[in-house]
């Protein structure tokens, strides 16, 4: 370890513009919102104790759906080899990096109103469960699948050589390995659950509400600024304890296993596994794949009809813009925030490469805050604070990005800092001894290594961008929408003709999401050994 | 060329390098050789500026090191595992250095065929690194290493992962490639036989402290303390009292020619009497039916054509003795022994 002056000079330097970022575009907004709640004292949150507690049983009982489901599908990727695997772990990630829009969308087209089921479960809460289980699945099915394809299998098969049965083996041996991993997944799925916006918004109804949906009505609806900063606050409490539980296991994560390739670990099933197969294949076609398709399906039902009206700009428009002309702002902002958040993101993976120090820590906690706050506090934030020079940016065409971006820079850290942590600190060293200064260090052993994970990254971000909701409905301006927004107006207007645009634009959103993610699967799989 | 002044390096409480002055002179190949955590690699790391000492000073060419950092020292390190450099290939590796001291291209390529066939690997340039063996690795990290000419080069357990046959030969071809290119050299290893074998001077660490600096020569026939004698694989070691000129061992009383100073004494001299750690050579401990030491042969090792027998005598503590494996005991047989020369060590 270099102990030197100069590199936490570097640090600090490269530290600088991810520190600014957050400062400016997420602590000061957030702490406007407390400093706003707080101003007339502490207004009375008893009223919301109801929402407050919905809000948490159903992220309670959708975790625990999330686990039952998604656990034995962890296995299925991480032990079992079968044709088609690869291409079925890309189609399992897809509904995660799709637009909780589209997702609410998708359920309302296969039980809302003339939902292809023919059953009313809109307005309901089987409805919002079912689809967080969707929605999170890919999350437990990364997180623990990921860990668990590195463990080394021969560890349960001792077990089983000293007299363990097959259950107990795993109970003793594997159980434990993974605990931590699925405490991390499992807090991960009640942090975007408690959160959960876009979905309950439209699957909701007027009866049901997250904190976070009640941010929102306060907020743009009944314009009571206090009662939504207070509740901001006390969704900024919960998730701050949520996200020291989540930096707590991630540490125990990182404790010691015996970890082998994931290629090394994988059979081809036997017997009862084939039938383990099966079930889950069912599990994913149904849970995952039915909605989509009838999304999709829904999208047609006009033929064309449907796509062709996103063309015009009708009168009596919902949107003030022609449909189609918010692809192309969706793109333009979500190209931008994905620059953004790489380069911010970026930045400060390269700083926290080395894990020293308290204060390293400190900013990889708070570099993780905005995947916790509320999206909707954000947004709401923005519009408390950038609408005074010198940060005046109400008309600025970077102000939806930078939201996006904040969004955005947590998975990009996420998927950089590993990998850059990864590098042989050897190799480093040997590349300064030959004469390379840290700034040829870096180009020269860390970015060939990087790369992919950055490219990874960017379809991350692109995708979390193009589909960002919470804190893009409060400040895109009406005649820039975003496609999210403008599916969610078009949804919230009454009309067959609205309604399959909605469908048309969702599907439109899905392509986009899941093509960059495909693209990005391949070039991570096509290229990289496995290790 | 290189000086090291007084260097300590503390991680905590503990001290990796305790007060370490050493020099190298130009031309000079110098082997740091000590058991796994002595320090020896923490000693490298100073000198390349990769670990800031917490005392002391480290000279390169008289000039004083503190605060340059590691790519405007001008030494060269190869590293205990090679640390290639995964995503280039062969020639890439070789290149960087001189791509890094912006060499014009087509130097480099024609530096970078020579080195390669410098290294007995001419035609591997375009190679994957993943492809080399343990073998090849090393080669091509040792060309890495001299391609920006470094005024010092640093070895780190350079042949460590190697089998033994590869050992052998590579330690001889390093010595007479650094000769012949009048490399200065510091290398560490915990192998006595590759340092003896590599170096024109072996310094011996323990705990971050130089416990003998001297040539292969010197320190292999005067071992300056009892732990560099059981270092260099000596068994036979134990205190004894010593009066004029005889050991009292724990196996018996042995004479005792030389002075504990490790320097050669003149003829008849005895060193001064008191207690001393002494050092029996394999060599001096003789199979005779009529020795004064009854033993029983323990175990045996095979070294060739000679065995080396572990002893356990009827008192006092084992004794390892070297004899032609045609006339070796087998284990379980006794035998009688006689103990020639005693060598008296510093304390």
């Amino acid at each position: 370890m270099i102990s030197d002056p100069a590199g936490a000079i570097r640090r600090a330097a490269l530290l600088a513009l991810p520190v600014g970022f957050l400062g400016v575009f997420f602590a000061y907004p957030v702490a406007s919102i407390v400093g706003l709640g707080l101003a007339h004292g502490v207004p009375d949150l008893g009223q919301f104790r109801g929402i407050l507690w919905f809000t948490v049983w159903q992220a309670a009982v959708s975790t625990a759906l999330t686990l039952a489901l998604a656990l034995p599908g962890a296995y299925v990727f991480a032990r079992l080899d079968f044709p088609g695997k690869s291409l079925l772990r890309a189609i399992v990630t897809v509904p995660f990096v799709l637009p909780t829009v589209v997702v609410g969308a998708a359920f309302l087209a296969l039980v809302g109103p003339d939902g292809l089921l023919g059953i009313r479960l809109d307005r309901s809460v089987p409805a919002i469960l079912v689809a967080h289980v969707f929605f999170n699945y890919a999350v437990v099915v990364r997180v623990v699948g990921g860990l668990w394809s590195h463990l080394d299998p021969r560890q349960e098969e001792a077990a089983q050589l000293l007299g363990a049965s097959r259950v107990r083996a795993w109970i003793a041996v594997t159980l434990p390995a993974l605990a931590p991993a699925i405490g991390a997944a499992a807090l991960l799925v009640f942090l975007f659950t408690f959160t959960s916006f876009g979905i309950v918004q439209i699957l909701g109804g007027p009866r049901f509400a997250t904190v976070e949906v009640e941010i929102y009505r306060q907020t743009a609806q009944l314009l009571d600024l206090r009662a939504a900063a207070a509740l901001s606050m006390l969704q900024f409490a919960v998730v701050s304890v949520l996200l020291l539980g989540q930096a707590w296991l991630g540490r125990r994560r990182e404790s010691m296993l015996s970890l082998v390739a994931a290629s090394s670990a994988v059979r081809r099933p036997r017997g009862k596994g084939w039938f383990v197969l099966a079930a889950n294949l069912v599990v994913m076609l149904v849970l995952l794949v039915t909605p989509l398709a009838v999304l999709v399906v829904r999208s047609f039902a006009d033929g064309l009809g449907a796509y062709r009206a996103l063309g015009q700009n009708d009168v009596r428009s919902t949107l003030f813009v022609p449909a189609r002309d918010a692809i192309g702002w969706s793109l333009a902002y979500g190209s931008a925030a994905t620059v953004i958040a790489l380069v911010v993101g970026g930045l400060a993976a390269a700083a926290m490469t080395r894990r020293a120090g308290r204060l390293t820590r400190a900013i990889d906690g708070l570099l993780m805050l905005p995947l916790g706050v509320s999206a909707v506090t954000v947004g709401f934030g923005f519009l408390v604070t950038l609408d005074t020079p010198p940060l005046d940016l109400r008309s600025s065409p970077l102000l939806v990005p930078l939201a996006q971006a904040l969004v955005a820079v947590p998975f990009v850290v996420r998927t950089v800092l590993p990998v850059l942590r990864a590098v042989d600190a050897r190799l480093r060293e040997a590349a300064a001894v030959l004469g390379a200064s840290p700034w040829r260090v870096w180009r020269e052993v860390d970015l060939p290594i990087a790369w992919r994970a950055l490219l990874v990254a960017a379809g991350f971000a692109f995708a979390i961008s193009l589909g960002e909701f919470g804190a893009t409905v409060f400040i895109a301006r009406p005649d820039t929408p975003t496609v999210p927004v403008a599916i969610f107006r078009l949804l919230g207007r009454p009309g067959e003709l609205n309604y399959g645009q909605a469908m048309a634009l969702s599907t439109i959103l899905m392509v986009l999401c899941a093509g960059s993610l495909l693209a990005l699967e391949r070039v991570r799989l096509g290229r990289s050994a496995e290790f | 060329m290189l000086r090291i002044e007084h260097v300590t390096v503390s991680f905590g409480a503990h001290r990796a390098l305790d007060d370490v002055s050493l020099a190298v002179a130009d031309h000079e190949i110098v082997s740091v050789l000590g058991p796994s955590g002595s320090g020896k690699s923490t000693l490298l790391r100073v000198v390349a500026g990769l670990q800031n000492p917490s005392a002391g000073s480290v000279f390169l060419a008289d000039r004083n090191q503190h605060g340059v950092p590691p790519h405007r020292r001008g030494v060269g390190l190869m590293f205990q595992d090679h640390a290639l450099f995964p995503q280039k290939d062969v020639a890439g590796n070789v290149a960087f250095g001189l791509r890094m001291r912006r060499e014009p291209r087509h130097r480099i390529a024609g530096k970078v065929a020579g080195l390669l066939s410098l290294v007995g690997l001419p035609d591997a340039g375009p190679r994957p690194i993943a492809e080399l063996s343990g073998g090849e690795q090393q080669r091509i990290a040792l060309a890495r290493a001299l391609a920006p000419e470094p005024r010092l080069l640093m070895l780190d357990e350079p042949l460590g992962q190697l089998d033994r046959t590869l050992r052998e030969r590579l330690v001889t071809e390093l010595r007479q490639l650094f000769v012949r290119l009048g490399t200065t050299v510091l290398a560490v290893t915990h192998d006595q036989g590759e340092a003896f074998a590599l170096a024109d001077r072996v310094v011996i660490m323990r705990d971050g402290r130089i416990a003998q600096d001297g040539s292969p020569q010197d320190v292999w026939q005067h071992p300056g303390s009892e732990f560099v004698a059981r270092f260099l694989g000596f068994a036979n070691v134990a205190r004894a009292k010593i009066t004029a000129g005889v050991a009292h061992t724990p196996w018996g009383p042995v004479a005792v020619p030389g002075a504990p100073d490790g320097e050669h004494p003149p003829d008849g001299e005895h060193p001064a009497d008191g207690e001393y750690p002494v050092l029996i050579r394999p060599g001096d401990v003789r199979l005779d039916p009529d020795g004064p030491i009854d033993a029983t042969v323990a175990a045996r090792t095979f070294r060739g054509d000679q065995v080396t027998l572990h002893l356990t005598p009827e008192s006092g503590p084992p004794i390892e003795c070297s004899v032609p494996l045609d006339s070796a005991p087998s284990p379980g047989e006794g035998v009688r022994v006689c103990l020639t020369t005693a060598q008296a060590l510093p304390e």
